[in-house]
């Protein structure tokens, strides 16, 4: 088994038009800024892009929605200091705009990955995001049901993995992208380092079993 | 109306006083922005692990210039370090520390707060501007002690301390004590009690800019 791909484009080459496509990171760190890039020279359209962020200055997904490659972003907080790209498609009304508290964004992702119909959370229970949602009250205490959110592609960060897929992360650089590449139909993967050897089975955080592609991307930016 | 003057805490002194009621051994998660400072106040002697949401518990003190890492940050997107201690892991564990109540206490920062422990801070009614909602829904349902800091009234005078919240609710009852520049208070089930009051302010003074009545 040889899951590692020649370079970034022969990696995100099965993008297609349309895609739903989750982006792990958080704030800058843990980002695939390579395969974003790539993504924007494959030139795939009409993207819904599932995100913590939407996107910061002219990088990562900054530069999709500059490019006008997305049509609606899920995400928690898309307001980071020097959003712009975000606020000026989405008072544009050219990009639509889901938010989502953000534990129950990775808990919805988490859902699909595991193959669960869903969950009960308190999170957001009487506020605004829950409304035209189910509700239950158990123990006394009111819980909102959110739906599983699984996606077409992920695009992922890691720090090193091998050609069975199997990744193991950096610092804060981990946050959405293990469980991601969990709930992804097909998680592409760029590590700084592709290691020829196989990683030490102790050191894995994500099995090589949720991932499709992997491709070395050494720059740390 | 008779001009008060009040006296305030500047951000540094309220970030101080925060600090004084975070107890050794604390788990605690402080919000984006003011609540970031109270971290470099904590009382010596006082061990307490600072969780951010983005995946460290042990959130240490910002680098020396030059050893920065720019995949070590935390939920204001700054440059961290990791204390004695920490772990690193993903966002659904991260998640599962606030929602699951193993976090003590959680320092927010609030556009308003209600009588009756209501919380808003993550929309206001300008529909223009994008929400960020982030993990705010998520640490005031989980987080036993929701303290929240901020300044007593907004730029224009008009109070934040109101009787309901005009804004969306981040969540419903969640706030335990607000800090404010001029003031701390308790929620209590009757509503805002004193707890006490920035040296120089009378409590008729910060009355007068408060909407919510104040019990003492």
């Amino acid at each position: 088994m040889d899951k590692s791909a020649e370079d970034l484009a022969q990696a995100v080459a099965p993008v297609r038009d349309g895609a739903s496509v989750m982006i792990g990171g958080f704030g800058s760190s843990g980002i695939p800024f390579g395969l974003i890039d790539a993504l924007l020279e494959q030139g795939a359209t009409g993207l819904t892009v599932i995100s913590n962020n939407a996107g910061a200055g002219e990088t990562g997904i900054a530069k999709l929605l500059k490019a006008g490659c997305v049509a609606r972003v899920i995400c928690s907080y898309p307001r980071t200091p020097g959003s712009i790209w975000f606020e000026r498609r989405f008072e544009a009304g050219e990009v639509a705009l889901e938010v989502v508290p953000q534990g129950t964004l990775a808990e919805r992702i988490r859902a699909a990955g595991a193959g669960l119909g869903g969950f009960l959370t308190p999170t957001g229970y009487g506020t605004r995001l829950a409304e035209g949602k189910e509700t239950r009250v158990i123990d006394g205490r009111g819980y909102v049901l959110e739906a599983p959110l699984p996606a077409d592609f992920a695009l992922i960060r890691a720090d090193r993995g091998d050609r069975w897929g199997n990744l193991g992360f950096h610092a804060t650089a981990r946050n959405f992208n293990p469980v991601m590449a969990m709930a992804a139909t097909h998680a592409i993967v760029e590590v700084r380092e592709l290691s020829d050897l196989p990683l030490d089975p102790e050191t894995v955080v994500t099995p090589g079993i949720f991932v499709q592609s992997v491709v070395q991307y050494g720059m740390r930016p | 109306m008779t001009a008060v003057t009040l006296t305030a805490l500047d951000d540094a002194q309220l970030a101080a006083r925060v600090a004084q009621d975070i107890p050794d051994g604390s788990y605690v998660n402080l919000g984006i922005g003011k609540p970031t400072h109270v971290s470099g106040y904590v009382p010596e002697g006082r061990e307490v692990i600072y969780h951010s949401e983005n995946g460290i518990l042990g959130v240490g003190p910002s680098p020396a210039p030059g050893c920065e890492d720019p995949e070590l940050i935390d939920a204001s997107k700054r440059y961290v370090t990791a204390a004695p201690g920490a772990a690193y892991f993903e966002h659904c564990d991260s998640f599962a520390m606030m929602r699951g109540g193993h976090i003590d206490i959680a320092v927010l920062g609030a556009y308003q707060v209600a009588e009756n422990g209501d919380l808003a801070n993550w929309a206001t009614l300008d529909e223009t501007y994008p929400p960020a909602v982030g993990g705010a829904m998520d640490l005031v349902v989980g987080v036993p002690k929701i303290f929240v800091m901020m300044r007593h009234v907004n730029r224009d005078g008009s109070p934040k301390l109101l009787k309901q919240c005009t804004y969306p609710l981040t969540g419903l009852g969640v706030v335990s004590r607000v800090y404010t520049d001029l003031a701390v208070l308790d929620v209590t089930p009757e509503g805002f009690r004193l707890v006490e009051l920035t040296p120089g302010n009378s409590l008729d003074a910060v009355q007068a800019v408060t909407e919510a009545r104040i019990l003492t």
